[in-house]
C-alpha cells in the first residue's frame, strides 16, 4: 500500500464505495416474479409484466447502453436521441450564458470602477437577483413569443447575477496601491484597465463565471420541463410522463456528467487566469 | 321565410341578434332587408352566416354599435374597409368551394399526450395529414397553458384543446382575449373518477368531506363534470372538497405519493393507474353524461382567414381521422400507432384497454363497455352553452352572457358540417339539442334559468 499515491488510494476507495453500493442497491430490489397462467383480469393489469419502481443499477446499466449506443436517433419531433437532446440543452445553455456575459462583464466592471454606479444599480440588483429563473417564464413566454428564445431568456436572466456580482467585487477590491502606481506611471484609464485592474480582478470574475454556468444548468432542466419540445430536461418529463424510471435514473446521470464537464471547463480556465501576488 | 340571423350585417337597419325580440314593426318595414325564400340558396345562407359571424366578432357582438355605426359611415364603406383587412371572399371561398392547394402546408400542431388527442396524433402516423396535402408535425406539449401560450404566440398553427378553453379564450377568462375558433370535437366521453385503493370503501361521495381531487386545467370539462358530480351528491366542490389543478402525466405519481385522493382525468391515466395497482376506476364519466364532448381541435381565428385552404385540408384530415377513430374494428389498430415514445409513450396494453373498451376496473373485474370513449367531431352549440352556464355557476365569468352568440362564435358547426358531408358522412341539420347529465335535463334555450336552478352554486 505504501507505494501507492494519496490520489490513489482515494480512488480505490471511491472505486470500493461505488462497487458496495451499487450491489446493495442490485441486492435490495425485489426480482419480478415470472408470470404463469394468467387470466384476462390479470392480463388487463399488467400481469407478470414490471410496474414502474426503482430499477436496480443493472437495468440502469442496459439503458444507458442502449442509449449510448445510438445517442442521435431521430424518430420524429418528439422522439430523439439523448445525444440530440443534450445538444438541444448545451446550445440553449451556451447562448443565454455567453449573451449574460457580455451583459455582465462590463456592466460589472463600471460598477466596480465607480461607487456612484455601484450605490444607484445595487437597489435593482438585489431585488431582480432572488427572482426564481422560472418566475420569468410565463412573462417570457408571453412577451417574446417563441419559447425557444423564452428558454434562452431565462438562462440569460439567471446567469447574469452571480457574474455582476463577482466582477464589481473582484474590480473593486484591487489593491489600491496597484491602482495607484499605474496612475504615478501616467498610464490611461483604458490602459489601466485592462493591463492593471483585469489580471487582478480575473480571478474573481471566473469564479462568477464558473458559478453561472452551472446556475444556468440546472435552471435549463427545469425550464425544458415547463415548456417541453426538446433537451434533455424534455427528456426527463417524457420519461416520467410514462412512470419509466429506468430512463428517469439515467438522464438524471447524464444531467450530472454535463454539469461536471462544464464545471470542470471552468476550474481549467480559473487555474490558468489564478497567479501569486 | 325570413332569417333574422341571416340578414344583410352591412346594413343598419338589420337586426343580427338569435332569438332577439322581433320589432315587429321594424321587421316589415325593412322586409327587403331580409333573406327570402328566393335567394335563401344553401351557399347564399351559408355565406351570409360567414359575413354576418365575422361583422358581429369586429363589434365585440353590440348589435346597438353595429347599429350605429353602420348608420353612420354606410354599409358598403364599411364592407370595403373589411374586405380591405380580411379576405371576405377567401374565407368563404374555403367553406363553399372545393379548396385550392393549402398555402402552407408544413404545419405544427400541439398536442398533450393523451387519449383524446387520437385523432390529432393517429392523423400523422397513419397518414391522414398527408392524404390532405399537409405536411403536419404533432408537437408534443407539458400542459394545457403551455399549449394556450404557444398558441397565442403562433407557434402552434392549430392545437389539441379543452373544449371550454376556446370559450374562456375567446371571452379572456384566465387569458387575454383572443378570438379563437372550434371547428371539431375530439373526443366524447373517455374520462373517468379514480380513487386511491385506500378508499375501496368509499364508494358514497357523501364519504369524501376533505378529500383532494386532481384536475387537468381549470377550463376543462373535467373540472366541470366533477364539481357537477360531487355537487349533485350535495358536497360544495369549493369547500367540502379540494380541487387541485394538475398536469395528466403528474396524477398517478401524485396520487400514489397520497398528495391526491383521487382525480378525475383523461386516459390513459385514469387506467394507468390501475395497470400500476395504486387506484381504481370509481365511475366513467359516461355514466355522469353520456355522450359529454371532451377535447377538441381547435386555432385562432386568424389562422381560419389567412390560410383559408390550409385550413379546409386540415380540418379535412382532422375530420376524417376522427370517424376513422369512432369505428371499433379500427381501435386496435391506433393503439399501436399512438402508443410509441414520439406520441404517447405508454405501453400499448394500456392504450388499448381505453380504446376498446374492454377493461380491468381495479376492482378485480373485467368490464366490457365499447363507447368508454367515442369520437365524434360535431361541435354542438348546447354543448358550449352548457360549458359558459357551468363557467356562470362557478363564476369563472361573470355579469351577463350572451350564451348562444359566444357558442355560435367559437363552435363553428356549420365548417364541420360542410366538411363532414364533404367526406360523405351525416351531419346534423340543428346545432342545439338537450342533453341530459346525471338525469337532469338541461335546456340550451333556458340557460340562465338552469344556472339558477342548481342549489349549490357561486352566482
Amino acid at each position: 500500500m505504501k507505494s501507492l499515491s494519496l490520489n490513489q488510494r482515494a480512488a480505490l476507495l471511491s472505486l470500493l464505495i461505488l462497487a458496495v453500493g451499487l450491489l446493495l442497491w442490485e441486492a435490495a430490489i425485489p426480482a419480478q416474479k415470472a408470470a404463469g397462467e394468467l387470466t384476462q383480469y390479470e392480463l388487463l393489469t399488467g400481469g407478470g409484466a414490471p410496474k414502474a419502481g426503482v430499477p436496480p443499477p443493472s437495468e440502469i446499466f442496459a439503458k444507458a447502453w442502449e442509449q449510448l449506443s445510438n445517442p442521435f436517433y431521430d424518430a420524429g419531433p418528439n422522439d430523439k436521441g439523448i445525444g440530440i437532446q443534450i445538444g438541444y440543452s448545451i446550445y440553449r445553455v451556451l447562448s443565454g450564458y455567453l449573451m449574460a456575459a457580455a451583459v455582465a462583464i462590463p456592466l460589472g466592471f463600471l460598477i466596480g470602477m465607480s461607487p456612484i454606479a455601484y450605490k444607484a444599480l445595487n437597489p435593482f440588483i438585489q431585488v431582480l437577483r432572488p427572482i426564481s429563473p422560472l418566475a420569468w417564464m410565463p412573462l417570457a413566454l408571453f412577451i417574446i413569443q417563441d419559447s425557444e428564445a423564452s428558454a434562452i431568456f431565462v438562462i440569460f436572466i439567471c446567469s447574469i447575477w452571480p457574474m455582476l456580482i463577482n466582477t464589481a467585487f473582484g474590480v473593486a477590491g484591487v489593491r489600491k496601491d496597484w491602482v495607484n502606481v499605474a496612475r504615478t506611471h501616467e498610464l490611461g484609464s483604458l490602459k489601466t484597465a485592462f493591463t492593471v485592474i483585469l489580471p487582478a480582478a480575473a480571478p474573481t470574475i471566473v469564479t462568477g463565471m464558473r458559478i453561472s454556468i452551472g446556475i444556468a444548468w440546472l435552471v435549463i432542466v427545469a425550464a425544458e420541463m415547463l415548456v417541453g419540445g426538446t433537451g434533455i430536461g424534455y427528456y426527463v418529463w417524457n420519461e416520467w410522463n410514462n412512470l419509466d424510471l429506468t430512463s428517469v435514473i439515467f438522464s438524471i446521470l447524464m444531467i450530472g456528467v454535463v454539469g461536471m464537464a462544464l464545471d470542470s471547463a471552468f476550474g481549467v480556465l480559473q487555474r490558468a487566469v489564478a497567479y501569486a501576488e | 321565410m325570413p332569417i333574422k340571423s341571416l340578414g344583410d350585417p352591412f346594413k343598419p337597419e338589420t337586426d343580427l341578434r338569435h332569438g332577439a325580440e322581433c320589432g315587429c314593426g321594424d321587421c316589415r318595414a325593412t322586409a327587403a332587408a331580409h333573406v327570402h325564400a328566393a335567394d335563401a340558396s344553401r351557399e347564399a345562407m351559408l355565406e351570409r352566416a360567414v359575413e354576418s359571424a365575422i361583422v358581429r366578432s369586429v363589434f365585440g357582438h353590440n348589435e346597438l354599435n353595429r347599429r350605429s355605426f353602420m348608420g353612420m359611415v354606410g354599409g358598403t364603406t364599411f364592407a370595403a374597409a373589411l374586405a380591405s383587412v380580411l379576405p371576405l371572399d377567401k374565407v368563404k371561398a374555403a367553406i363553399l368551394d372545393e379548396l385550392g392547394p393549402p398555402e402552407k402546408p408544413d404545419l405544427n400542431i400541439g398536442f398533450v399526450p393523451i387519449t383524446c388527442a387520437t385523432p390529432i396524433i393517429m392523423a400523422q402516423p397513419m397518414g391522414f395529414y398527408e392524404r390532405y396535402g399537409l405536411n403536419a408535425q404533432v408537437i408534443k406539449t407539458a400542459g394545457w397553458a403551455v399549449a394556450r401560450d404557444k398558441s397565442l404566440s403562433g407557434e402552434y398553427d392549430a392545437s389539441h384543446m379543452l373544449t371550454p378553453m376556446p370559450l374562456a379564450m375567446t371571452l379572456g377568462a384566465g387569458s387575454v382575449a383572443e378570438p379563437y375558433i372550434m371547428p371539431a370535437v375530439e373526443n366524447i366521453n373517455g374520462q373517468a373518477i379514480v380513487l386511491s385503493n385506500e378508499h375501496l370503501d368509499k364508494r358514497d361521495p357523501q364519504q369524501w368531506k376533505g378529500f383532494t381531487f386532481g384536475v387537468p386545467f381549470e377550463y376543462s370539462m373535467h373540472n366541470f363534470l366533477l364539481r357537477y358530480y360531487v355537487a349533485e351528491h350535495g358536497l360544495d366542490p369549493d369547500t367540502d372538497i379540494q380541487i387541485r389543478v394538475v398536469p395528466p402525466p403528474e396524477m398517478v405519481a401524485n396520487l400514489r405519493a397520497g398528495n391526491l385522493d383521487g382525480y378525475l382525468s383523461p386516459d390513459p391515466f385514469n387506467q394507468r393507474a390501475v395497470w400500476e395497482g395504486i387506484g381504481f376506476i370509481h365511475t366513467l364519466t359516461k355514466d355522469i353524461w353520456e355522450g359529454h364532448p371532451c377535447c377538441a381541435f381547435a386555432a385562432p381565428l386568424s389562422f381560419a382567414t389567412e390560410l383559408p385552404n390550409t385550413y379546409g385540408a386540415l380540418l379535412k384530415a382532422i375530420v376524417d381521422a376522427t370517424q376513422y377513430a369512432s369505428d371499433p374494428a379500427n381501435r386496435k389498430e391506433i393503439s399501436e400507432a399512438i402508443a410509441p415514445t414520439n406520441y404517447l409513450n405508454q405501453p400499448v396494453p394500456v392504450i388499448e384497454q381505453v380504446l376498446t373498451g374492454t377493461y380491468a376496473d381495479g376492482l378485480g373485474e373485467v368490464k366490457v363497455v365499447p363507447d368508454r370513449i367515442d369520437f365524434d367531431p360535431f361541435p354542438w352549440h348546447s354543448m358550449g352553452v352548457w360549458i359558459l352556464t357551468q363557467m356562470k355557476r362557478w363564476g369563472y365569468v361573470e355579469g351577463d352572457i350572451d350564451y348562444k352568440a359566444v357558442a355560435e362564435e367559437v363552435y363553428l358547426a356549420a365548417d364541420c358540417k360542410k366538411i363532414m358531408e364533404d367526406l360523405g358522412y351525416e351531419a346534423p341539420d340543428v346545432t342545439y339539442k338537450s342533453h341530459t347529465i346525471m338525469g337532469k335535463t338541461f335546456d340550451p334555450m333556458a340557460p340562465e334559468a338552469y344556472v339558477d336552478s342548481f342549489e349549490i352554486k357561486r352566482a
